[in-house]
């Protein structure tokens, strides 16, 4: 499995760390409630099929990345850097 | 019909021309008193005690593929016990006890072999962990012997003591753990649980869950509309699958774990070892492959198959700790989807939609499971309550905090089992 980071172009898997579903984009404020904190810290979509999970760099750039990729074969769709996903 | 030596030298003498068919192949009904989803181990074992302790057999089983296709034909078949917290210890003692007695209860031969096994410990620190966790096993009634190097050695000699990174110092002995054959399992319990009148419906995938008014009525498959009084989710990697049919979402993530398996050897490795300082784990089968594997290849995946670097990485261990091994050819490599919990413990309970049970939630560890999880999972369809060994598998833990079993003191994340 090859990651293309926007930064650095396509990198071997092992250079890369997985930090799992892109939910962390997605952080409630403090007060959201019980609810709210258990989806975003436990239950997961877990597509099979396409899904948009988190991946550092950990061994080039530095960059946390968005992947968009198939759960099904492995297939990477998309990479963006997480810094602009989220601004 | 039932085996027996007798049967086995008349069947020699005859042309083997006297063995029937294992189960029925039966079309489904329209309705059935519990529709279980999933035909792996836990699925079956499930059906067969919902027959066999409760008399319950207006019962389906429904299946996408076909019995044992799915991870319980696919494990590397490691049972043990050897479990530290409380509410993990009670289930995986139970269903030990039940390995014990499986083969009279199914009249199945499902190659049980207790021959032990041994986690290996590289520092003063580990040991310690793993005394504390020996005490854990011999307080709930189960076997736990702390080795010293000498005594390892006497064990496991081809073992590289004096590796830089990770040396020996000692292991864990539980000789109670084994393994056994994976398919025999499935098959001897499909066996019973059909002979008691329970219906296995293969290449019957369920689409959809009918809901009403917060009841479930029945499901929807590849093979026509089934009514039922209550339905069990148990498949495993697919969980999250099936029950966003419901409307549900779980704390589930499913992972690949990959497994490898050699050419036939002479007996060699005695025992089941684990080194869990490289994740890499090893037994022989007794066919005489080398069974061994590591870790998850570390991220959500459905493929059923994994990338080099876990299958170099678990080569390098194997080679590191043992390096005897290196001249054996593997045969082949394969992988199964994981249904990973934060916690790395399971859910048995219920869903919050009457009649709507769940089963999951197993990691890389449901094997040893099998009758447990199905004894239990059987109990509470049966009787709306929690079986007192898998009290503490609730689904509710991970929204209240209270009752998490992270046995390895991670942190209760995913990603981190
Ligand atoms: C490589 C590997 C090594 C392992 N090693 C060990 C080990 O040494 N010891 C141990 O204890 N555990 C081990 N495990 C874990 C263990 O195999 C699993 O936890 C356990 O088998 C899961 O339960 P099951 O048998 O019911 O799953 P499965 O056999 O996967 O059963 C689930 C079934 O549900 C069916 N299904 C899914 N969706 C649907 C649908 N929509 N409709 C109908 N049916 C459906 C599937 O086809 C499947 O047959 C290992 C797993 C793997 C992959
Ligand atoms: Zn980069």
């Amino acid at each position: 499995m090859r990651i293309s980071c926007p930064l650095c172009g396509p990198r071997d898997r092992r250079e890369f760390y997985y930090r799992g579903a892109a939910v962390a984009l997605q952080r409630p404020a403090a007060d959201a409630g019980e609810d709210a904190w258990q989806a975003y810290v436990f239950l997961r979509d877990n597509p099979a099929g396409v899904t948009r999970d988190l991946w550092y760099h950990a061994q080039g750039c530095g960059a946390w990345l968005v992947v968009t990729r198939d759960t099904a074969s492995h297939e990477i769709l998309a990479t963006e850097l997480a810094a602009e996903v989220a601004s | 019909m039932r085996f027996s030596g007798w049967r086995i030298l008349k069947e020699g003498l005859t042309g083997n021309s006297g063995w029937t068919p294992q189960w029925r192949d039966p079309e489904p009904k329209e309705a059935y008193d519990i529709v279980i989803i999933g035909g792996g181990g836990h699925g079956l074992s499930t059906a067969y005690y919902l027959a066999r302790e409760h008399g319950l057999r207006n019962v389906a089983v429904l299946e996408k593929g076909w019995i044992g296709g799915g991870n319980v034909g696919r494990n590397t078949t490691i049972v043990r016990a050897n479990y530290g917290l409380p509410g993990n210890s009670e289930f995986y003692s139970h269903s030990l006890k039940l390995w014990e007695g499986l083969e009279q209860e199914l009249n199945y031969n499902v190659m049980f072999s207790q021959r032990g096994v041994i986690n290996l410990y590289h520092s003063d620190g580990q040991r310690d962990a793993f005394v504390r966790r020996g005490n854990a096993m011999v307080n709930q009634g189960d076997d736990a012997i702390l080795l010293d190097r000498a005594a390892l050695r006497r064990k496991l000699p081809y073992l590289d003591f004096d590796t830089a990174r990770f040396p020996v110092l000692g292991g864990l002995y539980h000789p109670r753990g084994g393994t056994a054959r994976h398919d025999a399992v499935a098959w001897g319990y499909a066996r019973g649980a059909d002979s008691r009148g329970v219906d296995l419906i293969q290449n019957c995938e369920v689409t959809g869950i009918d809901i009403d008014a917060g009841r479930v009525t029945g499901v929807q498959t590849s093979r026509g509309a089934i009514r039922a009084g209550k339905v069990g989710i148990v498949v495993a990697g697919r969980s999250s699958q099936v029950a966003a049919m419901a409307g549900l979402r779980l704390p589930i993530e499913s992972h690949v774990l990959q497994a490898f398996v050699t050419e036939g050897l002479k007996p060699v490795i005695d025992q089941v070892v684990t080194f869990g300082m490289g994740h890499f784990y090893i037994s022989q089968s007794d066919k005489g492959g080398l069974v061994f594997g590591g870790d998850l290849d570390g991220y959500a995946s459905y493929a059923q198959r994994g990338n080099l670097p876990l299958v170099e990485h678990v080569m390098e261990a194997g080679m590191a700790l043992m390096p005897m091994i290196g001249k054996a050819r593997v045969l082949r490599s394969w992988g199964g989807i994981m249904d990973m919990s934060p916690d790395g413990s399971p859910v048995i309970d219920r869903t919050g939609i009457e009649g709507l049970y769940l089963n999951c939630g197993w990691c890389y560890g449901g094997f040893k499971a099998v009758p447990a999880s199905g004894h239990c999972f059987a109990h509470l369809l049966a009787t709306d309550r929690p079986h007192a060994a898998a009290a503490g598998f609730r689904l509710d833990r991970f929204r209240s905090g209270e009752g998490i079993m992270d046995e390895e003191a991670t942190g209760a994340q995913h990603n981190l089992h």
